[in-house]
């Protein structure tokens, strides 16, 4: 049964991804991407668990990894979309573009 | 309430905040917040975790995170926005790392059945092609790499062998799982020299499209891991992720009619040449007498490529932007779908470089107001505004829209030599009736240009 509730929450999942995405215009498909690849770094959640599990000698290195490796992609994934987004301006509402 | 309860809980709110902010990143307006709400949603996920009863010590996660949330913060920081392909790329291949490893320690928990074995070989399939494949492709669009295919004879066979031996060790670990077990080990490996052999063939100019999908992989290893672990919160991120890489992947393939199982076995360039030559006479141009025909329009569209970033042109772009419209023109940038190195890396470019996004103009609508432009200024592109993908049948980028710039009035081409793109096909565009070539360095020329204006 869990197989089956768990394929459910994947298809239901993978319907809203595309009827999220499907209308973002090309003007932000950069930070999109860059923000959905930070979202990907949920995987940490997975490494955290692991890591925290105390197993000790490889399998602790190997969590250990795992979070390293998924922080890099969270963090660095999204402060860089900020720091993208922070440049995006409308025409002249304040003078800021100047 | 118990833990389990809680941490569950507030996994749907988790999950609420990515919803809502993968639709706020949709639009110019609430990007920024929507980026935090998912930043807040992840923050949330990660820290009831620390709660969960399966964790007994904090000393190695602590420091991990450390570590890892160091280096992403440093290179977030530091990148600038011309390399930010190459930037998305490494995360993409970190994210693909993270999950092959969260699949593999799942095997450490105790005896596993085959369901989940089979989980753990996907993420670790998955996670380890995203891996290597990320490094070739920021080692291609970091110019560390030579960007041109690399394709060889057996190449189809190497592959389909490879994929064989995927499938043959994947089924026997299921049969037997184990931590320990050698065929664990040869899967990883085969898993790595696929992704290795599955972005080789792809030319630099087909990059955007690589870059979406390995995000798309990214998510979707997530995803396996997500039910290796049996934790739902991986599952539903994971697979939006995937399914968005995918729709960016779709978008890129159309923007250059080609479809992805084209883009991903063809060998751009390396299989198709010209029969035409292209023969005309290249009409230059100076600096001062494109400075009396830009001062005499009213309707000027900008077309970059990447070119303009290489040359750092953006600002100087900016400033004859501004000295155009002092003088009453109406200034569009029209920007192709792949021009640049990544979708839509052509408008953080020149967001950086302050132009206002409701200046940017898509392909199509560029196209639509074509006739009524005085000047067209190519700065530094070349493929996305060349007729021959609509006129020569023998081109191998025929059938690609293009950005229609000899529709307009005159046609500037700004241009270091006459030398071919970055796909290195031929563009009869620079022998057109109305173009004039501006020759060399970009940024120096539109400075000339800023100058003329204001002196």
């Amino acid at each position: 049964m869990e197989i089956i509730y768990l394929t459910f929450i994947l298809v239901l999942s993978i319907f809203l991804g595309f009827e999220l995405i499907s209308k973002v215009p090309a003007t932000l498909h950069t930070p999109l991407m860059s923000g959905a690849n930070a979202i990907s770094g949920i995987t940490l959640v997975g490494a955290v668990l692991a890591a925290g599990a105390d197993m000790g000698g490889f399998a602790e290195l190997l969590a250990g990894l795992a979070v390293i490796t998924a922080s890099v992609n969270v963090v660095g994934g999204y402060m860089v979309t900020n720091r993208m987004l922070s440049m995006f301006k409308k025409k002249d509402t304040t003078g800021a573009a100047k | 309430m118990s833990i389990d309860m809680f941490i569950n809980l507030s996994y749907i709110v988790a999950a609420i905040l990515f919803i809502f902010g993968l639709k706020q990143l949709g639009s110019p307006d609430t990007a920024r917040q929507g980026n935090l709400l998912s930043a807040v949603g992840m923050a949330i996920a990660v820290f009831v975790t620390l709660f969960s009863t399966g964790i007994l010590s904090y000393g190695t996660i602590i420091i991990c995170v450390l570590i890892g949330g160091g280096i992403g913060a440093y290179a977030a920081q530091k990148v600038e926005m011309t390399a930010m392909p190459e930037m998305v790329a490494v995360f993409n291949g970190t994210g693909g790392m993270a999950s092959l490893l969260v699949g593999w320690v799942a095997l450490f928990g105790g005896s596993v059945d085959s369901f989940t074995a089979f989980t753990v070989v996907l993420s670790i399939i998955i996670g380890g092609v995203t891996f290597t494949g990320s490094l070739i492709a920021y080692a291609k669009l970091s110019e560390k790499m030579d960007g041109k295919p690399i394709v060889f004879d057996a190449q189809r066979a190497v592959n389909a062998a490879i994929i064989g031996a995927i499938v043959l060790l994947g089924y026997f670990f299921v049969q037997d799982p184990s931590a320990s077990s050698s065929t664990l080990w040869l899967l990883i490996i085969l898993a790595f020299v696929f992704g290795v052999m599955a972005v080789i063939p792809i030319g630099g100019a087909d990059m955007p499209v690589v870059i979406s999908l390995l995000n798309s992989y990214s998510g979707l290893a997530a995803c396996a891991a997500g039910f290796a672990i049996d934790n739902n919160l991986l599952i539903v991120a994971g697979s939006l992720v995937g399914s968005a890489g995918i729709i960016l992947t779709n978008i890129m393939c159309k923007a250059m009619n080609r479809s992805l199982a084209n883009v991903l076995f063809s060998g751009f360039g390396a299989v198709k040449h010209s029969t035409k030559t292209t023969e005309g006479e290249v009409k230059p141009i100076v600096v001062e007498d494109a400075y009396l025909i830009l001062e005499a329009a009213s309707n000027v569209m900008f077309v970059p490529g990447y070119g303009m970033a290489v040359a750092q042109a953006q600002h100087a772009v900016r400033e004859l932007t501004e000295c155009l419209e002092e003088n009453g023109a109406e200034v569009s940038f029209a920007i192709h779908p792949v021009a640049g190195r990544m979708p839509g890396h052509m408008n953080v470019l020149l967001a950086e470089a302050n132009v206002p996004y409701d200046q940017l103009i898509e392909m199509d609508e560029a196209n639509a107001k074509m006739d009524f432009v005085d000047v067209a200024i190519v700065i530094g592109a070349n493929d996305v505004v060349n007729p021959a993908a609509n006129e020569d049948d023998t081109s191998p980028i025929y059938g690609m829209p293009v950005i229609e710039v000899p529709r307009a009035r005159t046609v500037f081409v700004l241009k270091r030599g006459m030398a071919a793109g970055f796909s290195g096909v031929d563009n009869p565009l620079f022998f057109g009736e109305n173009t004039r070539m501006l020759f060399g360095d970009a940024k120096a020329s539109i400075t000339g240009l800023v100058a003329e204006f204001k002196g």
